[in-house]
């Protein structure tokens, strides 16, 4: 392997450069814009160029010298016949630009604008997969043979019961930090005991189903989107669609029906175990008994925040399954696509829990607060 | 064939492999393997399925590292521990994956331009260049850069790939399978594609296919995998003298014979 070398020899016409050795993309020196610019000033008092010499000429050498040429034939060059061909067909070369503007800076409004439509157009696409889950449930219950039990199952042991240890601990551990947090502040005005009622309200009415939805958004609406979209680059959906399988009923709906059985199921055990974690920092921070904790809960909790919570636990669930299905059927066939949408649903899926459990708190404002 | 295959390169074999073996478990892939590669020939490794010719491959690329024995590209072992060594030997061949591997997120362009920006030696019009000028190489239109792979029929997807495994000018091309699921018209084009580049360029090529047409229109040289070593390596006429039940299943179809006898003769 011998270097690039560029040699000028004086003659009568006037001066003649020589280019000798290999001229590839592994041989010439580097960088290449200053062997070109060299190339470009020798040859610049130049008469004539010989290339003969060259043992191996590739298309980045051939290139670098027609560059160096300012893009034309010199007036007299002599060269092998296939390193000719080579330069030739770089002379053929038509750089095609891509029409530029799709990324140039867009003016505000219509930035807002095109924000506004692309959300409007997942609405409506969220609408579409419900009014369709709607469509299937009233054709499986004229055909209930077609229900999709084991998918159905499937998701239920999925998101629900391999979830129960994490909520658990999740709900345990919230339930310790605000109970000693609340115990610190409520001793200061020598009201004690009323831990039992800021614990039971706040985590069976808000904590235990934001928790979950939040965790269960992260954990199973992540891998929703992802299964359904690696299914779409892998066109199995497509190939489930000649198989006659309803991809609405086989993918989306057992995913829907699923989480928003379990959900309600996960908030009461994530409250649960919130109400346990309070009561154990309780008795070691104020010793206050579990009897007169648990005695007291069911007098200053009423019973209808149970029912907010599950109430809560069946909307999260439901939007969850349908946002993360919604994003999974609009990956498209590439990597980046598929990574971007899976972020896009679990931001979207937990951003829309906190929306409704706005929308719940206001509906539900006159509802189980005892006065 | 002309200067540039023999131009100042350092003698020697391209591949060079020794006393390879490969085991799984206690599956025995390869026992003892002895292969060697000259420059600016063309190998077809054939054998029947499961017997490991696509994890040859992949140790000869060095994507996998055999349970015993060495292998050498260009002199070099190709798991150098080394970092830098390694880099600069992986630069000097290419491979055509089965599936064409582009990266899909990546538009056509980006694609073959993506190993030329790893040099990080390059201005971008020159990336430009020399993407336009491999594009027309595997006879793809320049309109094609800007579509997505998603966007690519079976036949353009290879093309594309082979144009990114040529990008940085290989000396060797690895195939696997560079036939495979394309219809018989696009597979003998893209052999005639592969054939004509491989006599311009003169790089070496190794490949593992399971198409007669494929071999016999591309091969110089045959290995035959089976009984977990290569049972007969050489020309066409070596290979068919050989007696094995593998060879002569294989060989002995009429296609087979047909299209391995215009390379034999």
């Amino acid at each position: 392997m011998s270097l690039a070398a560029i040699e000028t020899v004086e003659q009568a016409g006037g001066l003649q450069v020589l280019l000798s050795g290999d001229w590839t993309l592994a041989t010439m020196p580097e960088p290449l814009s200053s062997l070109e610019a060299r190339l470009r000033e020798i040859g610049a008092g130049a008469k004539a160029w010989d290339l003969r010499p060259i043992s191996r000429l590739d298309s980045a050498g051939a290139i670098v010298v027609w560059r160096a040429w300012g893009r034309c034939w010199p007036a007299a060059l002599a060269v092998s016949t296939e390193h000719r061909s080579l330069l030739e067909r770089v002379v053929a070369i038509r750089v095609e630009r891509k029409e530029a503007g799709s990324r140039a800076a867009r003016p505000g409004l219509v930035f807002l604008g095109e924000q506004a439509l692309a959300a409007l157009d997942h609405f409506a696409g969220l609408l579409g997969l419900l009014g369709q889950g709607v469509l299937d449930l009233a054709y499986l219950a004229r055909q209930p043979a077609q229900i999709p039990w084991r998918e159905f199952s499937a998701n239920v042991y999925k998101a629900g019961a391999l979830a129960l240890p994490v909520t658990a601990l999740i709900g345990f551990l919230i339930g310790i930090v605000l109970s000693y947090l609340s115990a610190l502040q409520l001793k200061t005005f020598g009201a004690d005991v009323f831990i039992v009622n800021l614990l039971g309200i706040s985590i069976v009415r808000e904590l235990g189903p934001v928790l979950v939805a939040v965790l269960v958004a992260g954990r199973s609406g992540s891998a929703m989107t992802a299964q359904i979209g690696v299914m779409r680059v892998t066109e199995e959906i497509d190939a489930l669609a000649t198989m006659g399988v309803s991809r609405s009923q086989r993918l989306v709906l057992p995913k829907v029906l699923a989480l928003a059985v379990t959900m309600p199921l996960l908030v009461v055990w994530c409250s649960a175990a919130g109400l346990v974690g309070g009561m154990v920092s309780a008795k070691l921070q104020m010793g206050l008994s579990y009897a007169f904790f648990i005695d007291t809960l069911s007098r200053v909790v009423p019973v209808a925040n149970v029912w907010i919570g599950v109430g809560k636990g069946v909307a999260f669930g439901f939007l969850i399954a349908l946002i993360a299905c919604h994003f999974g059927l609009r990956v498209r066939p590439n990597t980046e696509s598929l990574s971007s949408r899976t972020t896009t649903s679990v931001v979207t899926s937990i951003t829309v829990v906190i929306l409704v459990d706005a929308v719940f708190a206001i509906l539900t404002r006159n509802v189980g607060i005892p006065f | 064939m002309n200067a540039l295959a023999s131009g100042g390169h350092a003698p020697g074999p391209v591949i060079e492999i020794r006393n390879l073996s490969t085991r799984f478990g206690d599956i025995v892939v390869h026992q003892d393997i002895d292969l060697e590669l000259e420059r600016g020939q063309v190998l077809g490794l054939v054998g029947g399925s499961g017997s490991g010719k696509t994890t040859l491959l992949r140790e000869i690329v060095g994507l996998l590292r055999p349970s015993a024995g060495t292998v050498r590209l260009f002199g070099q072992p190709v798991l150098d521990p080394d970092p830098a060594r390694q880099r600069t030997l992986r630069r000097r061949f290419g491979m055509l994956f089965q599936q064409g591997a582009l990266f899909s997120a990546l538009s056509v362009y980006d694609n073959i331009a993506f190993p030329l920006r790893e040099l990080r030696t390059l201005d971008e019009a020159m990336i430009g260049e020399l993407v336009m000028l491999k594009l027309a190489m595997v006879e793809l239109e320049a309109r094609h850069a800007w579509l997505m792979p998603a966007e690519l029929s079976g036949g353009m997807t290879k093309r594309v790939a082979l144009a990114r495994a040529l990008s940085l000018e290989p000396e060797l091309l690895v195939l696997d399978e560079p036939t495979a699921g394309l219809d018989p018209d696009r597979s003998e084009s893209f052999v005639r594609l592969i054939r004509m580049l491989q006599m311009a360029l003169g790089f070496t090529v190794v490949m593992v296919t399971h198409d007669p047409e494929t071999l016999g229109g591309l091969a110089t040289r045959f290995a035959v995998l089976a009984d977990q070593r290569i049972v007969a390596l050489g020309s066409a006429a070596d290979v068919l003298a050989v007696d094995h039940p593998f060879i002569r299943n294989f060989f002995g179809s009429g296609r087979a014979a047909a299209a391995i006898g215009k390379a034999a003769a």
